[in-house]
């Protein structure tokens, strides 16, 4: 750990370190859910979970949760993914690991939907 | 900094981990490596959350799912539902009159609870001071001293109305504004971390839970009084905390809040830990002080004060761990938020230790003059067992009874001190109909007996007599005039002792006298316990009855 020479380091410091919370905070920017039915494991949606990490990771973007859900019942669309961010609730449906690194991009950390992947809004 | 997708805080306070805690903590790293989810799961032990019966605890987060009464065995489930698939143990959640509640703001033991102290026990990492920072942490410091001058600190302070939580109550700016005018090169601030009371253990938790806050708040008294040294003074029967203290103060020097010229200013303080083989005298600041210099913990003539003369001789400025985790609160958040709760005489909040006949027992934290109720029956759900109240023992030996007419009593220092009790630390056992009064008060006594250091006759000897005629009196060998006897015997201890806990070791007898005197007259006349818990009660054996629970 390095030394803190003045009161803006420290705040700097605490703005780094308030983003590593911020999973237990709720007061994120986007929340990121993911189908964790028996049909959705099945179908990749844990491989696409560990691409969204680690995609998250590589872009240092921390201002996110990453919630597990149930099946939607929309088994024929898994792995379905759903991105709330600016208020709306969008779902990808046949989510890839290769899509979601996109939707990460995209979506999650600049706000653009990819609609041709869309199969629905909340 | 790495991103985790859920980070589980286990309770790695003293209770969890002696409830089994740690099996279970390592139960859970096993399953985790075994499904490859280490990378996505931050296991964080935190301080105590609270609600200790439940214990050992973890919180889940996004979802803030909270797990009570972990087992190692339950670690595979949690794992492979909740972690892998995102689905609640159901079976282990947190339970609220037979529905399963989800998070923690739904529960109303936490509900109904303000935390200012208690802030950030709990929530993070007490060994990481990054954690600390990111809820605000040294921010005060860091304005205290780049902003304010020590007198504006000492303003603020005073302005706040705070009052000592480690029972007297006596205003905290005060005790500062006299160190302050104190002219000399060398000055000290103590952090009374020596916490004896029987059943009590809110500076314990706040050590192990937000080692940090008490260092900042003794920081910022050093540079509004004029110290560059502080010393923690803790008992050795709290190995946890010592840890703590020993991670949180290494760190804090490593990035530079604590130590040689602080954040670049001019200012330098330095803290220094001390551990007690606990004695209960030791608590007494005189007996501290003379702890600290190494002698044997005697309690000395006052005046001259602390302040005055205090360790080492130099002028001594010495206050309760909670004390101290309130003062970044008021500097930071200021004065109206700190007087936004309690009362006007007794602002801010006060933890207590719920221990005894309640549903919930566990560590709680509301404003001043909450009403005795409140915390029995909405926090600390109820009595167990469908009993009902008899009486609540507030502040330990140096305490007294409330009976059950008092219930609604705000619990501030002014209202308690008229019913003959006193707040204390904040020890709260609560009693029903099948606790014994006199039994009661000979525990009490019985413990400030064995605590006495013997420097004074009337302590020495005098709450032995005491202790003496109350074994005579729940033997069946009582005599009317010893009701009397107990009375004056106490009035003159309380009169004649040298420190406070010769001055408050007769409140419990003296209290219950008060309150339950015809439940010694039964003990003497009628050679009965009403509670069935004396000897010479009948077949009925209950010893000790309201105490085994509360320590579980």
């Amino acid at each position: 750990m390095d030394k803190i020479k003045s009161i803006e380091d420290l705040r700097k410091l605490r703005e780094q370190a308030k983003a590593f919370l911020r999973t237990r905070q709720g007061e994120v920017k986007v929340k990121i859910y993911i189908s964790m039915g028996t049909v959705g494991i099945a179908a990749g949606s844990r491989d696409v979970l560990l691409v969204i990490l680690d995609e998250l990771q590589k872009r240092n973007f921390t201002d996110v949760q990453i919630i597990e859900r149930g099946s939607m019942g929309l088994d024929v669309e898994e792995p379905v993914v759903g991105v709330d961010r600016d208020g709306v609730v969008v779902y990808y449906g046949h989510v890839t690991p290769e899509m979601a690194r996109q939707i990460v991009a995209s979506h999650v950390i600049n706000g653009q939907i990819i609609s041709d992947w869309v199969i629905a809004k909340e | 900094m790495k991103i985790y997708r859920i980070h589980a805080l286990i309770c790695a306070g003293a209770q969890c981990i002696a409830a089994g805690g740690n099996g279970f903590e390592d139960a859970l790293k096993d399953e985790l490596k075994k499904h490859e989810l280490l990378e996505e799961v931050n296991i964080i032990e935190t301080g105590c959350m609270g609600s200790c019966q439940l214990g050992p605890l973890m919180v889940v987060y996004p979802e803030g799912v909270i797990y009570t009464k972990l087992k190692p065995e339950d670690a595979k489930e949690i794992v492979e539902e909740h972690f892998l698939k995102g689905r609640d143990v159901k079976r282990l959640m947190w339970k609220e009159k037979e529905t399963v509640l989800p998070s923690l703001s739904e529960i109303p033991f936490f509900a109904k609870q303000t935390k200012v102290v208690l802030r950030n026990c709990g929530i993070i990492n007490p060994e990481d001071i990054n954690e600390y920072i990111a809820q605000g942490g040294y921010e005060a410091l860091g304005k205290t001293i780049t902003e304010m001058t020590r007198e504006d600190v000492i303003q603020v302070i005073k302005d706040s109305g705070l009052r000592g939580r480690g029972g007297a109550g006596f205003p905290t700016g005060k005790k500062w504004q006299l160190a302050y005018e104190q002219d000399s090169p060398i000055k000290y601030i103590v952090c009374n971390a020596d916490e004896g009371d029987p059943g009590a253990y809110m500076n314990r938790s706040v050590l192990e839970g937000d080692p940090h806050s008490v260092l900042e708040g003794m920081a910022i008294a050093g540079y509004a009084i004029g110290a560059q040294k502080g010393f923690i003074y803790v008992r050795a029967e709290y190995p946890l905390a010592v840890k703590r203290l020993e991670i949180a103060i290494k760190q804090a020097k490593q990035i530079g809040v604590l130590g040689k010229n602080i954040l670049g200013t001019n200012f330098s303080f330095d803290i220094e830990l001390r551990i007690g083989a606990g004695a209960f005298v030791c608590g007494e600041e005189t007996a501290l002080i003379n702890s600290i210099e190494g002698k044997r913990g005697e309690p000395r003539k006052k005046p001259p004060f602390p302040v005055q003369k205090g360790v080492f001789g130099f002028p001594t400025v010495i206050n309760n761990v909670e004390t101290l985790a309130n003062i970044p609160v008021i500097i930071e958040k200021g004065v109206k938020f700190f007087r936004s709760f309690g009362t006007e005489k007794s602002p801010g909040t006060k933890v207590f230790a719920l221990a005894g006949k309640v549903n919930i027992t566990g560590l709680v934290e509301v404003p001043l003059g909450t009403p005795l109720r409140t915390i029995i029956y909405d926090i600390g759900g109820g009595i167990q067992e469908g009993h009902s109240f008899k009486a609540a023992q507030t502040g330990g030996p140096s305490g007294g009874v409330i009976p059950s007419q008092y219930i609604d009593v705000p619990m501030d220092y002014e209202s308690l001190a008229s019913l003959g009790a006193i707040m204390g630390s904040g020890g709260l056992i609560v009693m029903d109909e099948t606790s014994c009064m006199v039994d009661v008060a000979k525990f009490f006594l019985k413990f400030t007996v064995d605590e006495s250091c013997g420097k004074c006759t009337p302590c020495r000897e005098g709450t032995r007599q005491m202790l003496n005629i109350l074994e005579r009196i729940t033997s069946g060998k009582g005599r009317m005039e010893d009701l009397e006897l107990l009375e004056k015997l106490g009035n003159t201890i309380k009169l004649t002792s040298l420190c406070g806990l010769g001055q408050t070791a007769p409140n419990p007898v003296l209290t219950t006298l008060r309150y339950f005197r015809d439940e010694y007259i039964a003990h003497i006349k009628d050679k009965k316990c009403p509670s069935n818990v004396c000897k010479l009660s009948s077949e009925v054996k209950n010893e000790r009855k309201v105490f085994n629970r509360s320590s579980s």
